[in-house]
């Protein structure tokens, strides 16, 4: 009985570290979509992530970025969209070596409003995309970068 | 040391999450300045920001994220002592989580 016991126990443990050592492994490993952060133009980043699908321009997605950066390694950016039922939001700079910067999937409990510090490699547009169920919407404001961003 | 810091703020009816993770996002393409080599890639890939356990933001990103990077978002909704948990993997397999109680 005692070894049972043991047995039952030590299994038990068994059980919960391989729990521990597995579980976070999908979550650390998720699929990462290699292609979107390709080094290409944005237009081929574009046409990657969305295909041909129309993005709208709109005027209810705030962007705030300062007008100069001091140093392009590192700008803050703020985005607030001000649409329904934003469940992605995307960010990226034009003119930087692999266009698209970060990709945010927000549940339905967030409100869409994202910041995040981001580098570019020079005097560019900072886009946002924004995927809602009515579909795609952008916007962009420009930002002058007195340093670059990439040991320039 | 956990790699990560996480300040969760009960604003009214909201809940202010910042982020700051310790992290060099090294982008493959600066140049070492004696070698002329250049610094192998090394940057966050996958972020992912849970409440009580429930995955709240899935952030995916390249090297263009500023080395050591910091995220805010806003939650609707939520209490004080709830459980905000973020998790990051980077392009070497690396990986961190830490977990944080609203206040």
């Amino acid at each position: 009985m005692a070894l049972s016991y043991k047995r039952r126990q030590f299994f038990r443990q068994l059980t919960g570290l391989l729990a521990a050592v597995c579980l976070p492994l999908p979550l650390a490993y998720a699929r990462w979509p290699e292609a979107h952060y390709a080094a290409s133009p944005l237009d081929a980043t574009l046409k990657q992530l969305f295909n041909d699908t129309m993005i709208e321009p709109s005027d209810q997605i705030d962007i705030n970025v300062p007008l100069i950066a001091e140093n392009g390694a590192v700008v803050p950016v703020t985005v607030n969209v001000a649409l329904p039922a934003v469940q992605k939001i995307y960010l990226l700079v034009e003119k930087n070596p692999v266009p698209l910067v970060a990709e945010f999937a927000l549940s339905e409990k967030m409100q869409a409003v994202v910041s995040a510090r981001v580098k570019m490699a020079q005097t560019s547009d900072v886009w946002v995309i924004a995927e809602t169920a009515a579909g795609l919407y952008k916007a962009s404001t420009t930002v002058k970068v007195t340093i670059g961003g990439c040991g320039g | 040391m956990s790699s990560i810091k996480i300040r969760a703020k009960l604003l009214g009816e909201a809940i202010q999450i910042r982020i700051l993770i310790v992290h060099p996002m090294e982008t493959g393409r600066t140049l070492e300045p004696q070698t002329q080599q250049s610094l192998a890639a090394h940057f966050i890939q996958t972020m992912t920001v849970l409440h009580n356990g429930e995955v709240i933001v899935q952030a995916d990103m390249g090297s263009g994220i500023s080395k050591d990077p910091y995220f805010a978002f806003m939650l609707n909704g939520g209490q004080l002592g709830d459980t905000i948990s973020v998790d990051w993997s980077d392009n070497r397999g690396q990986h961190d989580s830490a977990s944080e109680t609203v206040k």
